[in-house]
């Protein structure tokens, strides 16, 4: 396409598109500003108690001080945690699921265990899991793991019975092996599925490791985040919750770039 | 040479045209299968015979859901047999088969891989991915013009030129004979004829021996030299026609216009027809 070629209709068009998209960023920015700002201005005449809600330019300052404190320490410990509970989550629930998927005796068996389990809010396990493996960072992973496996598990599994029929039947008429039709037909046809579960999954794996924190740590924004609230330092606790915030986009968006790479490495066509 | 060698000779032999033998590929002898349901017991075949001969493209009509797709099944081995006998190739089989190739209605191209990956799946799959065959699928490509879109992936090409990739995948594997399940069905009509005619040049190209499934008469008539005409369930060989034109080069679309054709058409749609 030639540039010369677009004709006035065109450019009016292509000019609304971009305005209307520089709009909604801008208002975005206006309301995010807005409201640090009412929220500082607020606090400093004293409308709002400062002691409760704490201010941006106290937040901004816990923050400064904290890097020059122990902010890397408590990030790095999170992070850590998370990456292993998340991994550790993927590879048991892919592996479990390829399991059921294998047995259909074994799947039937499991089904309403799966379905209990997946009710079940896993922070009542927390007790449980500090007393069987103690109270320190593998208590912690261990509870990301559990938020996350079940919720893996289902959803591999789901993905993995509700490949196309046909493609499995053709796969058959060739004589192909189980296995042969679990790494040629089943797992290229759920690349997607294992795509969404990673997506689920970190964010699941982060709640797990909060929560943990919460439960047991010396470290980590968790703790970072219950020991601010436990002395009342509201601008800790809020300093915490803003990184967390910036954490999970950071994971989440990673996410979204080995989905990309993935995809690339498997093409679809057009 | 003894009686006895004789006798299995006369077994395997058919027919003499032009000096040349034509061997039975298939031969069905009293093929009968019962489901088990938990409500009972459904007869689906009764007592089902017949043969294919080299290179021949034989179809099976009869009234939808009378076990015509259940009788590939079997043949393959995806389903057990409750009685009867099966002869693939001059030996009786039991199971799995590996001198069959299966298409089905529906091409089945596994998107993720490009159209030469998918027409050697098959091969893959045997474990029979050898320089030799691999440079016959190739080879198979290049004759039916699909070689130039070997990278490209199934979503770039057309319906029809799927199911030309979907039928050199299963002619890959060198397949003793062809069964064919309803494998044009899922195309509109246009594509249906025009791909019916291309797939009909290539199996006569390669000399494939064919056993189809379908339930279009005109489909069964214009492909081919003998057309099987189940009755309802459970499905047993009720007419066997032998389907033969004056026309030199056969051609699925030529033979349409014969008055042949026609009579053909009327009286398998009668016997359809009494068990409808």
């Amino acid at each position: 396409m030639h540039k010369e070629k677009i004709s006035e209709d065109r450019k009016k068009y292509l000019r609304k598109i971009l305005i209307k998209k520089f709009s909604v960023i801008a208002t975005q920015i206006c309301i995010l500003i807005l409201f640090i700002l009412l929220w500082e201005i607020l606090a400093n005449k004293e409308i709002i108690d400062s002691f409760i809600t704490s201010k941006p330019s106290e937040i901004l300052e816990t923050f400064i001080n904290l890097s020059s404190n122990d902010l890397w320490l408590h990030l790095r410990v999170t992070c850590m945690e998370t990456i292993i509970g998340f991994s550790v989550g993927i590879l048991l629930g892919s592996f479990i699921a390829i399991m059921l998927w294998w047995s259909d005796f074994l799947s039937k068996v499991a089904e309403p265990f799966l379905v209990v389990l997946n009710s079940l809010p896993k922070v009542a396990l927390g007790p449980i899991i500090i007393v069987w493996v103690g109270a320190g960072t593998k208590a912690i992973i261990v509870m990301a793991v559990a938020i996350s496996l079940v919720v893996t598990v289902m959803e591999i599994l789901n993905g993995f019975i509700e490949t196309d029929k046909e493609k499995i039947k053709m796969a058959q008429t060739f004589n192909c092996s189980k296995l042969q039709l679990l790494t040629k037909i089943v797992i290229p046809a759920n690349i997607s599925t294992f795509i969404n579960s990673l997506k689920i999954n970190i964010g699941l794996s982060l709640v797990g490791v909060i929560t943990g924190e919460f439960l047991v740590s010396k470290a980590g924004l968790g703790y970072l985040i219950v020991y601010g609230g436990q002395v009342f330092k509201l601008d800790l606790v809020m300093t915490g919750v803003i990184i967390l915030a910036l954490v999970s986009t950071v994971l989440y968006g990673s996410v979204l770039l080995l989905e990309k790479l993935i995809l690339k490495s498997h093409k679809f066509g057009n | 040479m003894t009686p006895l060698i004789i006798n299995k000779n006369i077994l395997k032999i058919d027919k003499f045209i032009g000096g040349i033998v034509l061997k039975k590929i298939l031969k069905l002898e009293n093929i009968s299968k019962i489901y088990q349901a938990k409500n009972g017991e459904v007869e689906a075949l009764k007592n089902v015979s017949f043969d294919v001969k080299q290179g021949e493209i034989v179809s099976i009509i009869g009234p939808s859901g009378c076990g015509k797709s259940t009788l590939l099944s079997i043949i393959t081995g995806l389903e057990e047999k409750s009685a009867g006998k099966l002869y693939i190739d001059g030996e009786e089989s039991i199971g799995r088969t590996d001198k069959i190739g299966y298409m089905l209605q529906k091409d089945s191209l596994l998107e993720w891989r490009t159209i030469y990956k998918n027409v050697i799946l098959g091969l893959e799959i045997k474990k029979i991915k050898t320089p030799e065959n691999e440079e016959y699928a190739k080879e198979l490509l290049r004759k039916y013009h699909l070689y130039e879109f070997k990278d490209k992936y199934p979503s770039q090409l057309s319906g029809g030129m799927r199911q030309r990739v979907a039928l050199i995948r299963t002619l890959a594997i060198k397949p003793k004979i062809l069964l064919l399940d309803e494998a044009f069905s899922a195309l509109d009509y246009q594509t249906r004829i025009s791909v019916t005619k291309d797939i009909y040049t290539i199996l006569k190209n390669e000399n494939v021996t064919v056993l189809m499934v379908t339930h279009d008469i005109s489909e069964s008539i214009s492909m081919s030299d003998r057309v099987i005409v189940l009755t309802g369930r459970p499905a047993t060989v009720k007419k066997i026609y032998n389907i033969e034109f004056d026309i030199k080069d056969k051609d699925p679309l030529k033979v349409r216009e014969s008055p042949k054709f026609s009579s053909y058409f009327d009286s398998i749609w009668k016997e359809l027809d009494v068990n409808a």
